[in-house]
Parts: C-alpha cells; sequence; structure tokens
C-alpha cells in the first residue's frame, strides 16, 4: 500500500538553487555592480579587490537581501494562511485590510505625534517605534475583521468588509495628513513607499526573531489548515479545535505582517500573489508542501522585485511597493483570465 | 456483547430549536431517540420541519435546549470535537470550498482524529484509506482532482473519506440531494451495504421517501407536533409512513409501500 502523495523533492532542490542565484545576483547588482566571486570573498573575509566593495556588500546590500527574504517570506506565509482560514481566494494582508491597520498605526504615531506630546514625538521618528504601532494597527483591523468574519458567515461580505476597513483607515489618515506638518508628512510618504533598505542589524534581528516565532505557530496549525480545506463543519467533525486554530492564525499573521510592514512599509501583492503562483506550480492545496514552498517563492520575488527597484548601474532607487503592485496586479489578472477560476 | 453496547444513539426528552438572549424557538420537543447498531436509518419529513437542526444537535454542532444525548453511551456534553470524531462522521451537504486536493488527499483527511501533529500517514493509516476506497468502489478516482468528479462520484468520495475516519456511526444529511435517479439508487445500496456487511450505523436525512420505505431498517419521521421513530415495517404498518405526506395531492399506497400521486390530478 503506497501513499501516493508526491513529494516534490525536485521542484524543491529546483526552488532552493534559484533562491540561491538569486540572491548573488540581487547583491551584485545596484549603482555598482560587484562580481559574484568578490562577493563570496567578502563574506569569507577572503582578500576583495576594492575594499569599498566589502562594505558595501556586508553593511548595505547584505542586511537588504535578508531583510528582502524575511518580507517575502512573511507577507506570502501570511497571505496562504487568509485564503484557507477565510476560504477566498482574494485574501491576503492587504485586500483584509491588515496592512492599512498596520498603515493607520504608524500614520498615527508619525502624522499624530504632535497630538500626543512630545514623548512620542522622539519616539515617532524611530524604527522601534514604528514597528510597535504598526504591528498594533494590524493586530486590531484583522481581529476586527476576524470578529466581522465570525458574525458573516459569506466569504464575499468579508472581503468588502476588509475593502471597508482598508477605506476607514485611508479616510483617517487623510485627516491625520490635513492637519500635520510637511516634514511628518514626508516621513510618513516615505514609509508607504516601501523600503527593504536601510535597516541597522538590530533591527534585522528584530525581524528575524518575530518572523521566527510568527513561523513556529504556523507549525502547529499545519494538520488544522488542511482540515478546514472543506470547511469549517468537517474540520470540527474530523476533531479540529476551529477556534484554537483560527486564533493562532491571527496570532501569527498580525505578527508577520505587523512587524514587516512596520520596518518595509506596506508592500502590496506579495500576499496575495506569491500563494497563487505556488499553488499553480506544485498543483497541491496540502499546507504541509504549500508553506514551505511559499516561503521559498516568496524570497524569490521579493528579490527580483528588489533587483529591479534598485535600477542597476543608476542612482536611483524605484519605491519596491511599485514595482510589487506593477508585477502581482497582471499575475492576478492573468490568473482570472486564464482559469476564469482560482483555486486557494 | 451486553445490551447496553448495542446503543449508538439515545435521548431523553430531548428539545431542539434555537436559544437566543431573548426567546427560545423549539422546533421540536420531548424526542426519545433509541438507536441500535448496524441499522440503515431515514430521517424523513417536509423542507424545514428541523431535519437539519435535529443531526446539528445530534452531531454537536449546536447545543440541546432540553434533554440529554447519548453517542455510545456518553454522554455527548462529555465529549471534546477529538473524542466525537472517532465515534461519528459526517457527510454534509454544503458544498466543498474550491482547492487543489487530490481524491486521495480528500480521503485520507479522514485519519486526521488519528494521525500526529502533522498529518503524518502510518502503514495503518494507509490501509483504512485504501479499505474505504474499496468499500466504496473509488479507487481508480485516487489521482483525480476532487473538483474533476461528478457529482455521484464525489459523493461516493465524501462517503468513503467518512469510513476512512472509522467511526461506528455515520450520518449524512441529504446525500443525494443533487443526484440522478441512478446515482441516488447507487448511493442509497451502498449505504445499505455498509450497514448490513461492516455493521456500520448510519443515519441519512432524505427526501427519497419510496427509497427509504424500501430500504432502510427504521425511520424516523418528523410531523410539525410529533416525532415518531421504530421499525420500517411497524411504521408502514400502523399508518404513521402515511400520516407524513398525505394530502388531496398524494396517498400512500401501502401494498406498493410507495407515495402515488392522486387520479384527480
Amino acid at each position: 500500500m503506497v501513499n501516493p502523495t508526491k513529494s516534490y523533492r525536485n521542484t524543491f532542490i529546483l526552488l532552493a538553487l534559484s533562491l540561491f542565484i538569486i540572491i548573488m545576483v540581487n547583491i551584485s547588482l545596484g549603482s555598482v555592480s560587484i562580481p559574484i566571486k568578490q562577493i563570496f570573498l567578502s563574506f569569507f573575509d577572503g582578500h576583495v579587490e576594492k575594499e569599498a566593495w566589502k562594505s558595501i556588500v556586508l553593511n548595505y546590500r547584505l542586511p537588504k537581501a535578508i531583510t528582502a527574504i524575511i518580507v517575502g517570506s512573511g507577507l506570502s506565509i501570511s497571505g496562504l494562511l487568509m485564503q484557507t482560514l477565510f476560504r477566498n481566494p482574494l485574501a491576503g494582508p492587504f485586500v483584509l485590510g491588515i496592512s492599512s491597520g498596520a498603515s493607520l498605526g504608524v500614520a498615527i504615531l508619525i502624522l499624530g505625534a504632535s497630538f500626543l506630546g512630545a514623548n512620542i514625538t522622539a519616539y515617532a521618528f524611530t524604527n522601534w517605534g514604528q514597528a510597535v504601532a504598526a504591528s498594533i494597527g494590524a493586530f486590531l483591523v484583522l481581529s476586527a475583521v476576524m470578529l466581522a468574519a465570525i458574525k458573516v458567515r459569506n466569504t464575499m461580505s468579508i472581503l468588502i468588509i476588509g475593502l471597508m476597513f482598508g477605506s476607514l483607515t485611508a479616510a483617517v489618515i487623510s485627516v491625520l495628513a490635513y492637519f500635520s506638518s510637511a516634514n511628518q508628512l514626508q516621513q510618513y510618504l516615505f514609509w508607504s513607499f516601501g523600503s527593504l533598505g536601510n535597516l541597522s542589524w538590530k533591527e534585522i534581528s528584530a525581524l528575524l526573531v518575530t518572523f521566527f516565532i510568527g513561523i513556529s505557530l504556523v507549525v502547529f496549525i499545519i494538520k488544522p489548515l488542511n482540515s478546514l480545506l472543506l470547511g469549517e463543519n468537517y474540520a470540527k467533525s474530523m476533531g479540529v479545535n476551529v477556534k484554537r486554530t483560527r486564533n493562532l492564525t491571527l496570532i501569527s499573521t498580525s505578527l508577520l505582517t505587523g512587524v514587516i510592514t512596520a520596518f518595509s512599509g506596506p508592500i502590496a501583492f506579495i500576499g496575495l500573489a506569491v500563494p497563487h503562483l505556488t499553488k499553480l506550480l506544485f498543483s497541491t492545496s496540502n499546507h504541509k508542501i504549500l508553506l514551505p514552498a511559499v516561503a521559498i517563492s516568496g524570497a524569490i520575488i521579493m528579490l527580483i522585485c528588489d533587483s529591479i527597484a534598485q535600477l542597476p548601474n543608476s542612482e536611483y532607487t524605484l519605491p519596491i511597493n511599485a514595482i510589487t503592485s506593477l508585477f502581482g496586479a497582471p499575475i492576478i489578472i492573468w490568473l482570472l483570465v486564464r482559469k476564469r477560476k482560482i483555486n486557494y | 456483547m451486553k445490551t447496553e453496547d448495542k446503543h449508538i444513539i439515545q435521548t431523553t426528552n430531548l428539545s431542539i430549536g434555537y436559544a437566543s438572549k431573548t426567546s427560545v424557538n423549539t422546533i421540536a420537543s420531548k424526542l426519545t431517540i433509541d438507536l441500535e447498531k448496524g441499522n440503515l436509518v431515514c430521517l424523513l419529513g417536509k423542507n424545514g420541519i428541523g431535519k437539519s437542526t435535529l443531526l446539528r444537535t445530534l452531531t454537536k454542532v449546536q447545543p440541546a435546549l432540553k434533554g440529554e444525548i447519548y453517542i455510545n453511551n456518553t454522554n455527548l456534553k462529555e465529549l471534546n470535537n477529538l473524542d466525537l470524531s472517532k465515534l461519528l462522521s459526517l457527510v454534509l451537504t454544503e458544498r466543498l470550498p474550491e482547492s487543489n486536493l487530490s481524491v486521495f488527499e480528500l480521503v485520507a483527511l479522514g485519519r486526521q482524529p488519528y494521525t500526529n501533529w502533522v498529518g503524518k500517514l502510518s502503514t495503518k493509516d494507509l490501509q483504512f484509506i485504501y479499505a474505504a476506497f474499496e468499500q466504496t468502489n473509488t479507487k481508480h478516482l485516487m489521482h483525480s482532482k476532487y473538483y474533476e468528479l461528478s457529482d455521484g462520484q464525489l459523493q461516493k468520495v465524501l462517503i468513503a473519506r467518512a469510513l476512512a475516519q472509522n467511526t461506528d456511526l455515520i450520518i449524512l444529511d441529504e446525500p443525494t440531494a443533487h443526484l440522478d435517479i441512478h446515482h441516488t439508487i447507487e448511493t442509497f445500496s451502498l449505504l445499505k451495504n455498509l450497514a448490513k456487511k461492516f455493521n456500520k450505523t448510519i443515519l441519512v436525512s432524505t427526501h427519497e421517501i419510496n427509497l427509504a420505505l424500501q430500504l432502510a431498517d427504521e425511520l424516523w419521521l418528523m410531523t410539525p407536533n410529533n416525532f415518531v421513530s421504530g421499525k420500517t415495517e411497524t411504521l408502514i404498518s400502523n399508518n404513521s409512513v402515511k400520516k407524513l405526506f398525505e394530502s388531496e395531492l398524494i396517498s400512500f399506497n401501502k401494498t406498493l409501500k410507495q407515495f402515488t400521486i392522486n387520479d384527480s390530478l
């Protein structure tokens, strides 16, 4: 008696290889191109041709690549979790207003700082303050959407409720922006463009720690997530504690999305598009396979977007949020038109 | 075997319905059920009479308003989801959400109550899954995606999933609602077979009265003010079945064991 479930080992090897190559390409490209060999030498403390290259690789490009990997993986995993939990292929951190929640948190902190007093003002312009504010905002909005989701069973309505929360937060942000100084406004605008660079090693460690806490929570819900593929009633009848599963999903998603959005700004479409691309590639709904697959694919796609954003051999860096949208929106449209129906 | 071991569902003075803070809407009360193992039971009644509410209450999806329910001699209140999942499995009418699940994966989900924390299938789990495929004659569908199946095939696969769960009791909510007459009869004869050969207790809510009258060992009849349960023959001879649907449009023919349309039409 054989278990006919495919192992996908070869696909995983291929993905891991692509990830490695793209990390190298990503680090190599930029305002100055650095040969791959020199990158290795910088890693392993060898003799690098130009001292500046070593410093660029270790202090700027490597941290940025690591950030891209965490952001891509984390957002993609959040998207996958949302899609399964809400049983809706269009769910994702952006659509359900979670990113808007994080934005609201940051907006209140940066733009509302003058109302909140001098103590907050000092705190508002640090990445740490933004991280805390974004996480709280993400968690609150996600909880509100979840509460609505318990009352309203219709998944279409839940999506609309998510969009409404997005509009609400956008409105509040506009009001705050109206009363803000140009300086505050610029600060908020730059944050909302999204950026993977400029993070210190300390901040990256914080990002890494939260990422691993979020991921380790997810490991415990792989099995119940699979049974949720048949709907809540079947899941319950197979012994699943649906409430606990829902809460764990909620916590890990708001942790991942909240902290990522805090440090890198709201990054659109990765959470929505990557799970679909991965499901297309793997043709499975089994979370034991999908979760690692989505994590690696998310990292790869984020690194590609970042490589494009930094416009090789030029001084300019495009807002990463624009690149992910330019890449993500057509993919979703293409998926919908091609298959007419997308699975989740 | 001790006599009390034969009981799979028992209720005492059960009331079902919906309670909110302000009002109680009782759908049926004083239900006394005593069901023995190895029977095919059909739950019959008009639309909106509360068949689904009864099934939802018996499967702990919603609480009873009053009274006690015992599944396999244990009070339902003392059973958590996991305990219950080893006693009863479900086949629901609701459409499955879209996904990429293969038929094998779908049936394998039935083993969830028994697998480890990541859901790894042991040899024993695989044995139950393959047995379920054999019993429902669906082994050839194993590698398909479930959304590629016809309604008739899907219904059999969903029954296979319930069988893989290895419970004494299987409850099905209108399993033939979307099926043609061929697949309806096929599904019912499969259920009858499972009850007879594998000593499963199978409770089906259905509108296929004429089939139920021919195949069911027991009937549960729900009317607005009454709940009757008993052997099919008994309920036919004491006119309980006749009272269920008879109107100026249809009447019950005892010798054919069928409802027929009145000539006046």
